[in-house]
């Protein structure tokens, strides 16, 4: 039988990653809360502000913990374009449209991607990428320590963000009643903007934060955005919470699965979860009424 | 009901006439997969175009009639001919099961995507990971036989002319269903599902019924682009089959030439085809053949034409379309445009 300090080995590791798969969902928890649309181009995006980080490293030299805010605000301009005069123009208010144009996104994202910088991996090579601690039962590396604490952060922040500033009682308006927030004179174009903008500024720093640990290639975004829909649902559509728990579920289930049937058979569990939660709980653990 | 006639023998006369002005295998070929992309998307256009349930997953269909076509030939030596009804009955089956689950749960719109895309995620680990039936990762391969006796008997063609017309033929019988769909009972109950399933309820059809056919019959049609596959390339592996790929293709088809129409995915599919090799020659005498550029053009027309053109290039061949977050061009509001 499997020893226990493998099983709590595994059980760390899928913690450390389910925290950047937190971030990662947040972001599309956000969109969706906020817009009502479920942005299937996040995962371009992801590997975008990858890119991003990466060629930051290799030309400038710049450390991808520097970087992240950097690429955290260009992934904000290029969100906040990106909805306001593509997707938000494309779509014509209609749901199903909407999830189309962002499907027409990401295909041209992930092909331009493969069009210029081809479809090798690239890894940044960070001097510290194995230093790190001794917990007796597994080794930790430090990019996975700071990714975890960094993750929960940021999904503070943005809370705080949210919950706080007067932008952020936009959004929350808007979220909640979109007609009565263009009556009270909120512009309604301009929350959804910058909503899509902050939900792609949390992938900027995921990237900046997977960096070190996970090599970027033009198809990296389709894995990320099966995990990061999975984590939406199961923590519940529009709930930042649910993405934080979801996000470390899914990263324990991915690394317990993996250890107990392979590496190929042991993803299925983020599939079925993501099954099994649409059919009987579509609403997810924590969120509110479904709207479809 | 006449104009459908005379445009349909008219396609048939003209492509059946084509490989007498072709000469070139490659753009023989390139016409057959053209083909084979307009049935493909005609089994996305019956589910998604006539029944709105849009799909992002349809290669589970694909996927699973190309299996069992490929492993009924080579692990049980039973004949290819043999072999199509249990394809498509596979294909019928995954169908069923996928609609069942998904209808009688209720999912709509974007969910319904969400778990057809989560389907074709656990068909391709499962068909990586049941090495014993599928040969996992590497694959799984149909000899080659192409000696001219066994032409019909193993379905494998010396010619590029074979798969051609095989190819056609599926297309006309794919392009002969959606007519019927359109013009039938059925048809106009599953359109009536799709523009509002709570009305169509309240007039007494059944939603659920009238899906669960609509999908099985899509399976199938889908179903059957994966034997063409097969019994053309002789391959088959869990990425071809379940990646994300194919069911991308399917999908833009259809909606690039009309969603819901009879030439709808036809139309796409030779725009598209067009308009990728177009782009390969233009820019290979630029700066080489990369892989990608056609697939940029292929995202990008697809989201010109959802900010553009309501009812695809059949609609713009009727004049219709729209300006971008502003109004219609022309009379049609977008859910009277979808039965056009």
């Amino acid at each position: 039988m499997t020893d226990p300090s493998i099983i709590l080995a595994s059980l760390i590791n899928g913690i450390l990653t389910g925290a950047v798969y937190s971030l990662v969902a947040l972001g599309l928890t956000l969109i969706y809360g906020v817009l009502h649309i479920i942005n299937f181009a996040h995962g371009s995006l992801l590997m975008l502000c990858m890119y991003a980080v990466y060629f930051l490293f290799s030309i400038f030299g710049l450390d991808p913990y520097l970087s992240l805010p950097l690429v955290a605000v260009g992934a904000f301009g290029f969100g906040y374009a990106l909805q306001r005069f593509v997707i938000g123009t494309a779509s014509h208010g209609r749901d199903e449209i909407t999830l189309l144009v962002t499907l027409g996104v990401s295909i041209v994202l992930e092909n331009v991607a493969l069009f210029v910088f081809t479809a090798n991996e690239r890894l940044v090579q960070v001097p510290y990428d194995l230093d790190g601690f001794d917990l007796g039962v597994t080794f930790v590396v430090v990019p996975q320590i700071v990714a975890f604490a960094a993750s929960l952060v940021i999904t503070l922040l943005l809370w705080l963000f949210i919950a706080k500033t007067d932008i952020g009682k936009a959004i929350r308006a808007v979220a909640k009643e979109r007609q009565g927030a263009r009556l009270v004179g909120i512009n309604v174009d301009h929350v959804f903007a910058v909503s899509f903008g902050i939900g792609t500024a949390c992938l900027g720093a995921a990237a900046a934060l997977l960096a070190p640990t996970f090599p970027v290639a033009p198809q990296v975004g389709y894995s990320f955005v099966l995990i990061a829909f999975t984590v939406v649902v199961l923590g519940g559509m529009g709930s930042f919470f649910g993405a934080l728990v979801g996000g470390l579920l899914i990263g324990i289930t991915e690394s317990l699965g993996g250890l107990f049937f392979g590496e190929s058979l042991g993803k299925l569990g983020i599939s079925l979860i993501f099954i099994l939660i649409l059919l009987f709980r579509p609403t997810g653990l924590f969120g509110q009424k479904a709207n479809g | 009901m006449k104009r459908f006639w005379i445009a349909f023998f008219l396609f048939i006369a003209a492509a059946a006439l084509l490989p007498a002005v072709v000469t070139s295998s490659f753009w023989l070929d390139f016409l057959t997969l053209t083909l084979f992309l307009a049935l493909l998307g005609q089994g996305w256009n019956i589910l998604g175009g006539y029944g709105g349930q849009f799909s992002f997953g349809h290669a589970i269909f694909f996927g699973t009639g190309a299996y069992i076509q490929v492993i009924l030939q080579s692990k049980f030596g039973i004949s290819a001919w043999t072999a199509i009804p249990f394809s498509v009955l596979g294909g019928i089956i995954i169908g069923l099961f996928t609609g069942f689950l998904s209808f009688r749960y209720g999912l709509r719109g974007s969910y319904f995507a969400l778990i057809t895309l989560a389907f074709a995620e656990a068909f391709r680990i499962l068909a990586t990971s049941a090495k014993v039936v599928t040969n996992g990762g590497q694959g799984i391969y149909i000899s080659l036989n192409r000696e001219p006796a066994a032409t019909l008997s193993r379905l494998q063609f010396n010619s590029v002319e074979g798969y051609y017309y095989t190819a056609l033929i599926l297309t006309a019988v794919s392009i002969l269903l959606a007519f019927w769909i359109e013009n039938s009972r059925f048809g106009a109950q599953l359109m009536a599902v799709r523009d509002d399933e709570d009305a169509a309820e309240a007039l007494g059809i059944n939603a659920f019924r009238t899906k669960m056919t609509a999908i099985g019959l899509s399976g199938a049609v889908t179903a059957l682009g994966g034997v063409f596959y097969v019994q053309k390339f002789l391959l088959m592996d869990p990425s071809i089959a379940y990646g994300p790929t194919k069911s991308i293709e399917m999908l833009i088809v259809p909606i690039i030439g009309g969603l819901g129409t009879i030439f709808g995915p036809l139309v796409g599919s030779i725009f598209l085809h067009g308009l990728g090799e177009a782009s390969k020659i233009v820019t290979s005498g630029l700066i080489g053949d990369r892989p990608g550029l056609d697939l940029i053009l292929y995202g990008v027309a697809l989201v010109l034409i959802l900010a553009l053109l309501p009812n695809g290039l059949i609609g713009l061949m009727k004049g219709e379309w729209r300006r971008p977050g502003g109004k219609k061009a022309k009379q049609q509001t977008p859910e009277a445009g979808r039965d056009a």
